[in-house]
């Protein structure tokens, strides 16, 4: 609770003198590259420090860093922390002034806004376009659309890159479908039917299984709210709250007919990991969530359904049909000590090569097309190539599942109680109505401030 | 005569002063670490809670109004009674309990130091651990719990997973966890009471019930006293295992202040209005122990 009495003049001090420090070395390193284009060994001899979120980019980040050390003589300092503590230390860090990190990755759904209105990150923009800092083999025109715009601010900076992203999509488990004769539903009515003739309690058998736990339960609404075309925000500002509806409320009495009567007992204590811990047990038939799975459910030495998961679209509602999508990108804060050689960190971890490998292991969609079409990286494949097809295919599906704003925790908390509630018997209208009352002050608080 | 004893008196003093004067300097060490670690935080604490203050934003200065709208905050009024209610039984049980568990260690049997010890081994455990065991066992479709339940015929309950029944399932691992304490301490003060009333009263021709309720329980209530302050200091300021077990769910069913002010703090980032908070915990610390050292004056054998 108590923060360091850090001032603003005492942060661009420190700032300017940190920059002041690194810029000499800058300048030397400048002459001696300015004679050819792009150099990876540009940056030789420095240090960078990495924060990762706990995960498979984590991971494939510690394996190849010696690559990343003889190609560019650039030696990373990774740090590896759990999510939320990530974003919290992220978020003192910063505000400090003195972050003990160059490079990090944060999710542009949850961070995003923040960051951006407290003005924490380097705008990369002109190193983009620089060919001395853009290699070729980045491939910056093959990021998708959608990657580019979670990567710019609202006052046309950009101040990440993409590096992943994640769809929501249904994983299913066809030995269970065919058991009952049931066939992949295509609409969400034909999903609410299914899960009612796969649901078997008497045999410890839930039809559905997903997020019910406050906070993570909202992204599952948000997938179904999607299916009546809608998201939680106005796209205008002033920002309004559409979570009370009446198309919202639909939807969130479809989420409480679905998890309350055809979920398992207790899913209002589910998480992501609680749902996939019960349908690797093959005790779920169908689950809805994000695109990262593939690979735990697919683990001989963890699953008890492999080879038996079957991976489809998410169903169309009555007036839309979407897939949520979340991104996550990386980032080099402005008080950064090494910010080039940071760059080319961030470089060589959302580029190309890497984002191949991470498609590889099942750890996550690029946000590039090329590596979801490339025969190398698809004939390498250690999950199933209709995990790679279904993602491909929830691309055109995306939409947004959660608002940009800054407050985004308060709001999933506050929503998700509500849809926490609605599982414990709670009437949709009066709760939806009642937490959007609730969050709407707080949201143009924030937007205001 | 009593001028001159005045100035004797006064003389004496400075004396006194003169003498202590160089190891005045030795309270500096003491004051500037206290001020430092204690005094320095408690005030810009308060100043905090004066500011609307959101770590990425500027602070603003808003006097009052971070208390005020806690005031008609639903959730942190919730967070109140939850914390009551959860104190309540979280303090009343392991209070009943470890007395009678106390009385039981009071009698001599045999293996009774083997069982004393295992009584106290839940105290010895790390809450959150203690925690993690817990969340397995209330697990409804995996948990011991519930196949306990189904075994004596009962239909399987959703232990912490329903917002009616999460705040008893926490007082359950409360009362697992806090029970050896309240019977240490009470053992303690077993252990230390005359026997000389015992045998009158035996002499008396007096019940088992007669005297526990006029020589054990008013000989022992000092120490009960101590118990019970330890205990609600202790419940109030629960955190680790209702969040590890449910994180202050279903919804926002098992959020107690403590749990409140941390989503406050470090998940929303409203520096401001977590210090409110704190203060308003702090104030009722205060009162409560307050009320409690004066029960322990009023339970003093006089």
């Amino acid at each position: 609770m108590i923060r360091r009495p850090i001032t603003r003049r005492r942060a661009l001090q420190g700032a300017a003198a940190f920059s002041g420090l690194a810029a000499p070395m800058l300048n030397t390193v400048t002459t001696y590259a300015q004679s050819g284009a792009f150099n990876w060994q540009r940056f030789k001899g420095q240090t960078v420090e990495v924060l990762m979120e706990t995960g498979p980019r984590a991971d494939l980040m510690k394996k190849y860093q010696k690559e990343f050390l003889d190609q560019t003589g650039i030696k990373l300092g990774i740090e590896v922390i759990p999510e939320q503590q990530a974003r919290q230390k992220v978020a003192i860090e910063l505000n400090s002034g003195k972050p003990s990190f160059d490079v990090f990755n944060f999710a542009f759904h949850v961070q995003k806004r923040q960051f951006e209105k407290a003005g924490w990150l380097q705008d990369i923009s002109p190193w983009l376009k620089d060919p001395q800092m853009m290699p070729a083999e980045y491939e910056l025109g093959d990021v998708s659309k959608m990657g580019m715009g979670f990567a710019t601010t609202s006052d046309g900076q950009i101040n990440a890159l993409p590096i992943l992203c994640d769809y929501f999509m249904v994983y299913y488990n066809k030995e269970l479908f065919a058991k009952k004769g049931v066939a992949f539903p295509k609409t969400m009515d034909e999903m609410m039917v299914a899960a009612g003739k796969l649901h078997d309690p008497a045999a410890g058998i839930a039809g559905f299984v997903g997020r019910g736990v406050r906070n993570a339960n909202v992204v599952l609404w948000t997938q179904m709210l999607s299916g009546w075309g809608q998201e939680t925000i106005t796209n205008t500002r002033p920002l309004k709250l559409l979570t009370d509806t009446p198309d919202a409320i639909a939807s969130a009495e479809y989420y409480k007919k679905m998890l309350s009567s055809y979920g398992p007992k207790g899913v209002t204590g589910f998480n992501w990991n609680e749902a996939q811990g019960l349908f690797m047990q093959g005790k779920a038939a169908m689950w809805v969530d994000a695109t990262g799975f593939a690979a735990p459910v697919e683990d001989k030495t963890k699953s008890r359904v492999v080879g038996k998961v079957g991976y489809g679209l998410p169903p169309s509602g009555p007036k839309g049909h979407g897939s949520v999508t979340f991104g996550t990108g990386m980032a080099i804060p402005k008080a950064a000590a090494h910010k080039e050689a940071g760059y080319y960190t961030m470089l060589w971890m959302t580029g190309r090569a890497m984002a191949g490998r991470m498609l590889q292991v099942g750890g996550g969609i690029p946000f590039r097309t090329a590596p979801l079409k490339d025969p190398a990286v698809l004939s390498t494949l250690t999950v199933p190539k209709e995990w790679a097809e279904c993602a491909a295919g929830c691309a055109p599906l995306s939409m947004s599942g959660l608002p940009v704003i800054v407050p985004v925790t308060e709001f999933r908390d506050t929503i998700g109680t509500a849809l926490t509630n609605l599982l414990g018997g709670a009437d949709a209208a009066a709760e939806m109505k009642r937490a959007t009352a609730e969050f709407q002050p707080v949201l143009d608080k924030s937007e205001a401030s | 005569m009593a001028g001159a004893e005045a100035t004797i008196a006064a003389g004496r003093r400075a004396a006194g002063e003169r003498r202590l004067r160089p190891y005045l300097w030795f309270i500096w060490p003491a004051l500037i670490v206290s001020s430092a670690l204690i005094i320095f935080p408690w005030i810009f604490t308060i100043w905090m809670s004066l500011n609307d203050w959101h770590i990425g934003s500027k602070q603003v200065f808003v006097g009052l109004d971070n208390y005020l709208n806690l005031l008609t905050n639903r959730r942190f009024l919730e967070s109140i009674g939850h914390t009551i209610y959860f104190t309540v039984l979280a303090v009343a049980l392991p209070m009943v309990l470890g007395t009678m568990a106390a009385l039981v260690f009071h009698k001599k049997f045999r293996g009774r130091g083997f069982f004393r010890t295992l009584f106290i081994m839940p105290m010895m455990a790390t809450p959150v651990a203690v925690a993690l065991v817990w969340t397995m066992m209330f697990h409804p479709q995996l948990g011991v719990l519930n196949y306990l339940l189904t075994v004596v015929g009962l239909p399987p309950s959703q232990w912490v997973y329903s917002t009616t029944t999460v705040i008893p399932s926490l007082v359950l691992v409360e009362i697992w966890l806090w029970t050896p304490f309240v019977m240490i301490i009470v053992l303690g003060g077993l252990a230390s009471l005359p026997t000389e009333p015992y045998e009158a009263a035996l002499i008396d021709d007096a019940t088992q019930w007669q005297m526990f309720w006029n020589i054990t329980y008013p000989l022992v209530l000092p120490f009960l006293v101590v118990a019970l302050i330890m205990r609600t200091i202790d419940a109030l300021k629960v955190f680790e295992t209702i969040w590890a077990i449910c994180n202050g769910g279903p919804g926002t069913a098992s959020e107690v202040l403590n749990i409140y002010l941390y989503a406050q703090a470090f998940a929303y980032n409203q520096v401001g209005t977590a210090s409110a908070v704190v203060m308003v915990f702090f104030a009722i610390i205060v009162a409560l122990s307050l009320v409690l050292l004066w029960a322990r004056q009023k339970a003093k054998w006089s």
